[in-house]
């Protein structure tokens, strides 16, 4: 594949384009594996989903295959590898107050004119639900369809969001140096991988 | 670096759309992507390198293979 153009490539679809921090911190693998469980929804809805954050081609790929090898989830969508900081700055994905170099959690719901439709943001401690992100293209999709306007809580069909043990596990912060990461998989964390564990509060 | 390297070389990718389109025709990206189930940004950025590099022709949102096209997959 060669280079993309944004948005002119995407036309004729909706994309959900969104940024996480870095690649190889919990917080975010948690969201691309929750994306990627998703990616049917959102194919089934003709959206496409475009990731981003500030590192660099290799580490994008490092860290999708290390999700594959430690969690067994393929990540089905291209990540923009925005090493320079560039587009972060021109969607303002780098917030005051955060960080300089890592992006917030945000999310531009694009239409398939290229139209930006809404905008969400969350900060770095605190992961999206993608079922409100999947929530929101029906609602956009059916208020485009039908004229209509969606009160708060609308679904399209009446559903249950199903919430298990797991959704109430808490995420360690990653350990910042060598030392820490070696001994981090032996201090009795429910961990994937030396950056990734949870526990459970209490 | 994508559909097809720096010695010229074409990606798997880049091969299985050359042969589509000789087998229709002439196509549009939409219909590339409908048959082989790829994401269509990656379907209209491949054609739009296979045609920089003259393995096709572009047509409008169409296209058709060039003569140097049709010897890469023969």
């Amino acid at each position: 594949m060669g280079p993309i153009r944004f948005p002119e490539d995407f036309q004729g679809q909706w994309v959900v384009f969104f940024s996480h921090p870095a690649d190889f911190t919990p917080v975010c693998t948690t969201e691309f594996v929750a994306f990627a469980k998703l990616n049917e929804e959102f194919q089934k809805r003709n959206v496409q989903l475009l990731g981003l954050s500030i590192d660099s081609n290799f580490s994008h790929i490092a860290w999708v295959m290390n999700i594959k090898e430690k969690l067994g989830i393929e990540i089905p969508f291209p990540i923009v590898a925005d090493a320079d900081g560039k587009v972060a700055r021109l969607y303002g994905m780098l917030h005051p107050g955060e960080s300089t170099t890592a992006t917030v959690r945000a999310v531009f719901v694009i239409d398939p004119n290229g139209k930006i439709r809404a905008i969400i943001y969350y900060p770095l401690t605190t992961g999206r639900n993608m079922r409100e992100i999947l929530r929101l293209i029906d609602a956009l999709q059916t208020a485009d369809m039908h004229g209509v306007a969606t009160p708060a809580d609308w679904v399209p069909v009446p559903q249950t969001w199903e919430f298990t043990e797991e959704n109430t596990k808490v995420i360690v912060p990653p350990p910042v140096t060598y030392e820490d990461a070696v001994k981090r998989l032996k201090d009795g964390y429910e961990c994937a991988d030396w950056y990734f564990c949870k526990k459970k509060l209490g | 670096m994508g559909c097809v390297s720096p010695d010229g070389k074409l990606s798997e990718r880049a091969i299985s759309f050359l042969r589509l389109v000789k087998e229709i025709g002439s196509v549009e990206p939409q219909e590339v992507a409908r048959i082989t189930g790829r994401p269509l940004f990656q379907v209209r950025s491949s054609l739009r390198e296979l045609a920089e590099k003259g393995f096709l022709q572009e047509e409008g949102n169409r296209y058709r293979l060039t003569e140097k096209g049709l010897e890469a997959i023969s």
